[in-house]
């Protein structure tokens, strides 16, 4: 059942991120952008925790869970350690997956050649 | 002639019809395949996160950056051999919106951009897209955080 929710609320997010992509002119940057700016404002306002609960990854793995985490981050840190916390929370509760964007990209686009233009 | 003026308008009105058509399927196909292959690509990342939790026994924290480190994993090494972009000009924003396309959008302009040496090239160039995401995204986790601190104050 975990796996059907998964699915379809993933499938769902990236619907409305195909929605904005084919109707409206944003490019695919902005997209991620402001996926990832309504995944802070929504968990701010309490509204995507109940998503990721229902859907587990089908919630974290699009890009507004990747702002989920950082609002999330940035929440409990400052309750922990008040004002300093809104700066240390949100890169600390997502350094992982940044840390491996950063390490994986580098090593990645060191070992491969574009292929697309051949 | 009689007959071309008498289907004139009728192709017009046919054509009108397509116009108005068209685009929306082409829509909705976009969407239904943005709708299978991004849920496809959450179901791998639910895969991975119940591997994290119950085989690894990770605590909540960790089965989330276990998550995303892995599908960030995936995406970067698939967009290296090639995958990744024959898997997005299907599926559309699919592959764009999941934590994989983040990646994607790291590792192609840093391959691209190789020739123009490891500082201004690769390095710099794999935050073209990434790099207005981290800036929108921490800083507005910051003013959540700050005006959260006020509230509570």
């Amino acid at each position: 059942m975990d796996y059907v929710w998964a699915f379809v609320i993933g499938g769902g997010i990236c619907v409305i991120g195909q929605l904005l992509l084919s109707l409206t002119r944003l490019t695919p940057a902005r997209i991620l952008v402001v996926f990832v700016t309504v995944g802070v404002v929504l968990s701010a306002l309490g509204l995507y925790e109940p998503l990721v609960e229902l859907a587990g990854a089908g919630a974290t793995v699009p890009l507004t869970g990747f702002g989920y985490s950082l609002g999330k981050g940035a929440i409990e840190a400052v309750g922990e350690k008040g004002v300093i916390g809104a700066f240390t929370g949100g890169i600390t509760a997502t350094a992982g997956g940044i840390a491996a964007a950063i390490v994986f990209g580098y090593l990645f686009a060191m070992i491969f050649t574009p292929k697309t233009k051949m | 002639m009689a007959n071309k003026q008498q289907k004139t308008p009728e192709q017009r009105r046919y054509q009108q019809r397509v116009n108005e058509k068209m685009p929306r399927s082409k829509t909705l196909s976009q969407c239904i395949r943005a709708f299978i292959s991004g849920g496809i690509i959450c179901s791998i990342g639910q895969l991975v996160h119940d591997i994290g939790e119950k085989w690894l026994m990770l605590d909540e924290k960790g089965v989330a950056a276990f998550t995303a480190i892995i599908m960030v994993f995936l995406g970067a090494s698939l967009t290296g051999l090639g995958v990744y972009d024959k898997i997005g000009s299907w599926s559309g924003a699919g592959s764009i919106v999941p934590i994989t396309g983040f990646a994607n959008s790291i590792v192609s302009p840093a391959m691209e951009f190789k020739r123009e040496g490891f500082v201004t090239g690769t390095a710099a160039k794999m935050f073209v897209i990434a790099g207005p995401v981290l800036v929108y995204g921490i800083g507005s986790s910051v003013i959540v955080g700050l005006i959260y601190a006020l509230l509570r104050a």
